[in-house]
């Protein structure tokens, strides 16, 4: 699958310094650092309960953290204002892990929500040709006036996706986007993933523990595990018969399990 | 730190308590300082007041219809005893309207209201549903605490006013079965000794109860947590206490009314 080449020499947009997260007695991130340069697919790789989802809500200030330096854009995340910390998470879209779709409302009423109730000046004829556009870009313009009880999990995850590009991101980040998918459409929302990065420029991290994700997806893995990044790299890298299998029995057994899958 | 090294002010239990009230007295407070600050979601407050108010009519009608019909019928006797069956119309007004109207429809509105934004904000809790509101630059207590607590408070008098009328509608029929009462001098006999206080208390009652259940009912909701079992527990926890807080209420502003009364 084709991927966006990377310039090394650019400032990073997201960097992670000596991050420290616990939940009570529970450490769960530990001395995280990370730096993911304009127009990367940084996919962080680890097993359920690794705290892979818990990076990413720092990131956009859902979760607080113990000690380090989370810097988007330039900014220290946790220093935001309230309204500094709102204008941040319009430059940033966040695909959930089970879609966090509105029941309450359609899927055209999903999409233009965020829209209206952030962009005040946009008349009708804007958000519905912006709703357009996103449904074309996740293939799925027919669906526009489903209950979002009525789609299927892949078609979920699509309009979870394109919920978030209508408020047009620099930076995307996807929970699990292929949890609990079937192949056919896991390769499908990797593709998607793909075309957003390259139709809308976005830098992305993708949480997932499919290894058939990250290769697809990710210009460089990192692997989660015990709170720490054990690797850094690209895939091949990362998963080396030769170094890493031997090194880490943890990776190997990810590796088995995925590869078994 | 691990738990052996964790310490405790009292007892884990007494800490946990004090925490939730302090966590609680926090969610009031941030909804004063949301709800005078724009935007104003004026479009979802109405789309509440529909949803919360205008749809508990007919469970509200038929209590307070029953509740008027009931009470008349087991008062009759008591009074008939004592040849004293023209007083009827004033003792069950008396009733209604400073008791009855307002505390059925908060009992109702406790169950059904309260429940409801329970589980619904529950749900949209533990599905990351307010999350997602979040992290789109929304801001979620503004838009789904504050309009509900303000729908449950503007609605709940409103329906509080109506199920009296009614219950007094159901007493009506009631009375008009055993005496050729006309509804002029039934309503005229029964005003006749309801004063300004009844009503303005009644209302006060009314307007405390529709704050509770909204801010019960939305705190719950908005703290569930543990997936489906806890949008369940939300939602109980938000009827049995809304419940048990509008008959302390109802207690406190029958006593405060009955000071000013003597005052």
């Amino acid at each position: 699958m084709e991927k966006q080449e990377v310039k090394k020499d650019q400032e990073p947009i997201i960097s992670i310094k000596g991050l420290y997260k616990s939940f009570g007695d529970k450490d769960v991130l530990k001395d995280i650092n990370l730096e993911i340069s304009k127009g990367e697919n940084m996919v962080v790789l680890g097993r359920s309960g690794s705290g892979k989802s818990v990076l990413i809500k720092i990131l956009v200030g859902l979760l607080s953290f113990d000690k380090g330096t989370v810097k988007v854009f330039g900014k220290e995340v946790d220093k935001l204002s309230g309204k500094d910390l709102d204008a941040l998470r319009l430059r940033i879209g966040f695909s959930f892990q089970n879609s966090a779709l509105y029941d309450s409302m359609n899927v055209r009423q999903n999409l233009e929500f965020p829209l209206t109730m952030n962009k005040k000046d946009v008349n009708k004829g804007e958000v519905k040709k912006a709703v357009e556009e996103v449904l074309e870009a996740v293939g799925l313009k027919e669906k526009i006036n489903e209950m979002p009880g009525d789609l299927s999990g892949g078609q979920r995850k699509r309009i979870g996706i394109a919920r978030t590009l209508i408020l047009k991101p620099e930076i995307m980040l996807y929970d699990e986007p292929t949890s609990g998918l079937d192949p056919i459409t896991s390769e499908e929302i990797n593709k998607l993933i793909n075309d957003v990065q390259k139709k809308y420029n976005t830098t992305s991290i993708i949480i997932t523990h499919d290894l058939t994700c990250a290769k697809e997806t990710g210009s460089r893995v990192a692997m989660l595990l015990d709170g720490k990044f054990e690797k850094i790299g690209k895939f091949d890298e990362v998963f080396d018969p030769k170094s890493s299998h031997k090194d880490n029995k943890e990776i190997k057994s990810f590796f088995d399990y995925n590869f078994i899958q | 730190m691990n738990s052996s090294q964790r310490r405790y002010l009292f007892s884990k239990g007494i800490d946990q308590y004090f925490t939730d009230v302090y966590k609680a007295y926090r969610f009031v407070i941030r909804f004063f300082k949301e709800v005078i600050h724009p935007p104003f979601h004026f479009k979802e407050i109405i789309n509440q007041c529909f949803e919360l108010g205008l749809k508990s009519l007919p469970l509200i009608t038929l209590t307070g219809f029953v509740t008027g019909i009931v009470f008349t019928k087991q008062s009759r006797p008591s009074l008939a005893e004592f040849g004293a069956t023209s007083w009827l119309p004033s003792l069950i007004s008396i009733a209604i309207v400073r008791a009855l109207g307002s505390l059925v429809t908060g009992l109702i509105c406790a169950g059904k209201v309260g429940s409801s934004i329970g589980a619904e904000l529950g749900s949209m809790k533990v599905t990351e549903q307010i999350d997602a509101m979040e992290v789109s630059a929304i801001n979620p207590f503004k838009y789904l605490v504050s309009t509900r607590v303000l729908a449950c408070t503007i609605t709940i008098p409103i329906l509080g006013l109506y199920c009296g009328f009614v219950a007094l509608m159901g007493s009506y029929f009631s009375v008009h079965k055993n005496e050729a009462t006309s509804i002029v001098s039934f309503f005229h006999n029964g005003f006749s000794t309801i004063t300004f206080l009844d009503i303005f208390s009644s209302l006060a009652k009314s307007i405390v109860f529709g704050f509770t259940i909204g801010m019960i009912g939305c705190y719950k909701g908005y703290n569930a947590t543990n997936g489906t079992q806890g949008v369940g527990k939300a939602a109980n926890q938000a009827v049995v206490l809304a419940m048990f807080l509008v008959f302390i209420e109802e207690v406190v502003i029958v006593q405060m009314a009955n000071w000013i009364r003597d005052y």
